[in-house]
């Protein structure tokens, strides 16, 4: 969407949150305006307003409980799922409110896939797994096709040469590093435009997740990314923008580089550095 | 360093106790298995022993003339006639020609006692389905009485015979009989009478002095009358027994003793009188086979403990079983009736398939009706439905019915399906229709146990690629529920089988003495079902029945286990790990 320019932080700061300026000129794919969410009487995510570019991976980072994880589940509408959740505020993929009464989340669903912490496929075969979104949304017009489709998605999750001979073994016989690139290839099938990632290294071993993080850098070239993450190095390594959150707020956000050694807030630098977190 | 070495000695200390304390808590577990194991395995084994009796039968083959003017009053082999024929005495006649010496109407009474009336509907089925057969003999199997059948089982009457010890004489004099022993070769069987009686006797003082002694304390008017009422009849018994004990002239045997007889050839006499001397006997002739003034060497003395006041089987047709015993016309055999046969009031003749035939069609009626509703049930609630009051009042009503008595469902289902509704009673219809209620909130439960197990991350997978709220539950959360909800729905179905409370309530204790059609009609037909038949059988007064009680027990166990047995397989079969 080329009438949609990314949001110049540098001018004014809106609200408490503290905005760095962007000098690569990127696109705007996601924007919130103003997102909360309630569990309950709980407030688990405040005022949330920020611009997220397109292809290139936005980082989530902050203490645990800090709603970053909520502020990931309220643009797919996740949260929906919750009996008691409420959201409230604005959230546009490519200018159009997701919250919107209209917009169906199964539609939603499709154009923004998600991964999740602990690699959850379906107890089916590794072919059913990737093939999945594709069959329900009607993508593929005949088997040829579907083949077609649960090929790439597999390659591009970089899991093809892994598992092409045995597609018909169930997905939960693979390894954790595995299973979670066939989480993703999963999320691939259905054509997204936006993968979100809520930790998805947290329950892998250094290896898989070296493996996981080339992945993402290979998909940012195709799709907009936004993860959640705990590790510092790793938001560092694979992300080009940075938010960070602390109880419920986004307290700094803007190019990866700057917050990691720039950081304006005092909350920003000690949980950087280790300090607490 | 003295830190470290304080919190090992802490620790070691406790360490003892600990040990101890795990040791005991295991012991509890293996004495808790090892009773419980014990318990079953008693439960189980006095139930096979018991049941034993029941599957054998003594029947009885005996050659049957079909003469025409018995069976075929009209002459016209017509169905019409054939139906009016008169079966049975064909059978009596078939039964006198073995004994030809029975003649007076209570010999022959007892005679015929031997076998039940009904067997002769069967004889005339026979004959329907084959005129030709009239005119002809045939060999006619049927059970023998079920008296006579525990007799020859050893299950009813103790009995003892030894070969007479020295020839006797017997003269006949009209009905009476003397033996006269060239010894005196009954005195063993009187002084060992005598010695039983002189002990009862001294019992029945005892016992009667013991309550005299109570008396004075009893105030409760009612109960003195009962103590007293006791009082007088052992004071009696003593004193009858004295009496017997007394008489000079020998020992006369009555009803309420053992009885004696004698058999020489196949010429049975039962002992009335034993003189003092123990030489001298005096009898009635039970069987006669050709019987004149003579003396026989070989004969044995038969001394039927059981007295005949506290058994159901004569002397006589005692003497008439093992008779035809001897002659090979009464074998034993496995009894096929029990599965053949419906509901009888002869127990020989009573089986479980009317029984057996009347749960299956419960439980079709049950499992089409509780399964679907009980699990769609649990999906409505477990996955679609908000959380608010209402559901909640739902949910704490469903977990309430199932501890609800299940007397209770039975009363529902004569008041709303009889009733209201008009559904024909006592029917597998309805009985499947109110254990179904009483299945349902074990079902639901056990399904939405089931869905719970099944890992949200299953759900938000299929969320997150964008199914819908259906089709995640139906393509990837219900498969894996499966499993759980299939063993539940069979424990509650088990459950069912084995109800016999409800199922009073709608009239399903009615005897049904034909099995209900296996088939689309057979709902609607009265029917009983396997606890039920228990429950009618071990009410019964019939010695026969509590074998056949213990056997219909086992055969529902057995139905029990192939039902668990399906529902392991099945879960073993289709479980899914994730």
């Amino acid at each position: 969407m080329a009438d949609i320019e990314f949001l110049d932080t540098s001018s004014e700061p809106r609200g408490d949150t503290l905005y760095h300026p962007v000098t690569v000129g990127y696109e705007t794919k996601v924007a919130t305006q103003g997102v909360s969410v309630r569990y309950g009487e709980k407030v688990a995510l405040k005022d949330v307003t920020m611009d997220i570019p397109s292809r290139a991976v936005t980082a989530c980072i902050g203490p645990s409980g800090c709603g970053k994880s909520t502020f990931l589940r309220a643009i797919n509408r996740m949260n929906d799922t919750i009996d008691n959740a409420q959201v409230s505020g604005s959230v546009l993929i490519d200018g159009e409110e997701v919250n919107d009464r209209s917009v169906d989340p199964v539609v939603l669903r499709a154009r923004v896939g998600m991964v999740f912490q602990k690699p959850n496929p379906f107890p089916k075969t590794i072919y059913e797994n990737v093939a999945y979104g594709p069959k329900i949304h009607g993508l593929a017009g005949d088997r040829d096709q579907l083949d077609g489709i649960v090929e790439t998605s597999l390659k591009k999750a970089g899991l093809w040469d892994e598992v092409a001979d045995r597609l018909t073994h169930p997905g939960t016989s693979l390894s954790g590093g595995q299973q979670q690139r066939l989480v993703i290839a999963r999320a691939i099938a259905v054509n997204p435009e936006v993968i979100l990632m809520d930790e998805p290294c947290s329950a892998l071993d250094p290896i898989a997740t070296a493996r996981i993080e080339e992945l993402i850098d290979e998909l940012r070239e195709n799709y907009t990314l936004i993860i959640v993450t705990h590790s510092m190095a790793q938001a560092a390594r694979v992300s080009q923008m940075t938010a960070f959150f602390h109880l419920g707020a986004l307290v700094e956000y803007g190019p990866t580089e700057e917050i990691f050694t720039n950081p304006r807030d005092q909350r920003t630098q000690d949980y950087i550095t280790g300090r607490f977190g | 360093m003295s830190k470290a070495t304080s919190i090992r000695d802490a620790v070691s200390a406790r360490l003892p106790r600990r040990h101890r304390a795990e040791r005991r808590f295991q012991a509890y577990g293996l004495a808790a298995i090892v009773m419980a194991v014990i318990f079953l395995a008693f439960l189980v084994g006095s139930i096979i022993i018991q049941s034993v009796p029941a599957f054998t039968a003594h029947r009885l083959t005996l050659p049957v003339m079909l003469t025409e003017d018995l069976v075929d009053p009209r002459g016209d082999r017509s169905e019409a006639s054939l139906r009016r024929g008169s079966y049975n005495s064909a059978m009596q006649a078939a039964l006198r020609e073995q004994f030809p010496g029975i003649e007076s109407r209570t010999e022959l009474r007892e005679l015929f006692g031997l076998y039940s009336a009904i067997n002769s509907a069967r004889l005339l089925s026979q004959v329907v389905e084959d005129p030709d057969l009239v005119g002809q003999t045939i060999e006619f199997e049927f059970p023998i009485s079920d008296d006579a059948d525990l007799y020859l089982k050893g299950q009813t009457v103790d009995e003892r015979r030894e070969a007479g010890r020295a020839p006797i004489t017997l003269t006949v004099d009209g009905e009476t009989v003397t033996l006269r022993g060239d010894e005196p070769v009954f005195a063993v069987f009187s002084d060992r009478l005598r010695q039983a009686m002189t002990q009862r006797a001294e019992a029945d003082e005892a016992e009667a002095a013991r309550l005299i002694a109570t008396l004075d304390r009893i105030i409760d008017r009612d109960e003195r009358e009962v103590t007293d009422a006791q009082i007088e009849r052992a004071q009696r018994r003593a004193e009858r027994l004295r009496l017997q004990l007394a008489d000079a002239s020998g020992l006369q045997l009555g009803p309420r003793d053992p009885s004696l007889l004698v058999r020489a050839g196949e010429t049975v006499i039962a002992i009335r009188s034993i003189s003092s001397d123990g030489q001298t006997a005096q009898g009635e002739i039970l069987l006669p086979a050709g019987l004149g003034p003579r003396r026989v060497s070989d004969w044995v003395l038969w001394e039927i403990e059981t007295p005949a006041a506290t058994r159901l089987i004569t002397d006589r047709q005692i003497v008439f079983t093992r008779t035809l015993r001897d002659r090979g016309l009464v074998r034993n055999g496995f009894n096929t009736l029990l599965f053949v046969n419906a509901d009888s009031r002869e127990p020989e003749l009573a089986g479980v398939r009317g029984a057996f035939v009347g749960s299956i069609l419960t439980m079709v009626v049950t499992m089409l009706l509780a399964v679907p509703i009980g699990v769609g049930a649990a999906i409505y609630l477990e996955e679609f439905a908000p959380k608010n009051p209402v559901t909640a009042f739902i949910e704490v009503n469903i977990n309430n019915l199932a501890a609800v008595p299940s007397i209770v469902f039975g009363l529902l289902g004569l008041a709303v399906y009889i009733n209201i509704f008009g559904l024909p009673r006592s029917t597998p219809l309805v009985g499947g229709m109110v254990l179904a209620i009483m299945t349902l909130p074990t079902v639901i439960i056990s399904s939405r146990a089931a869905l719970k197990a099944v890992p949200p991350s299953i759900r938000e997978a299929a969320l997150g690629v964008g199914a819908s709220k259906t089709q995640a539950v139906f393509h990837h959360v219900l498969p894996l529920a499966l499993p759980g909800m299939l063993t539940g729905s069979i424990i509650g179905l088990a459950q069912a089988l084995g109800e016999t409370a409800p199922l009073l309530m709608i009239g399903m204790v009615a005897f049904v003495a034909d099995p209900p059609f296996f088939g689309l009609s057979g709902f609607t037909e009265p029917a009983t079902v396997m606890p039920v038949q228990i429950f009618i059988w071990s009410t019964s007064a019939e010695r026969a029945f509590e074998a056949r009680t213990a056997a219909a027990i086992l055969v529902l166990l057995t139905l029990m286990i192939v039902f668990n047995a399906v529902a392991i397989y099945l879960r073993r079969r289709y479980e899914r790990r994730w």
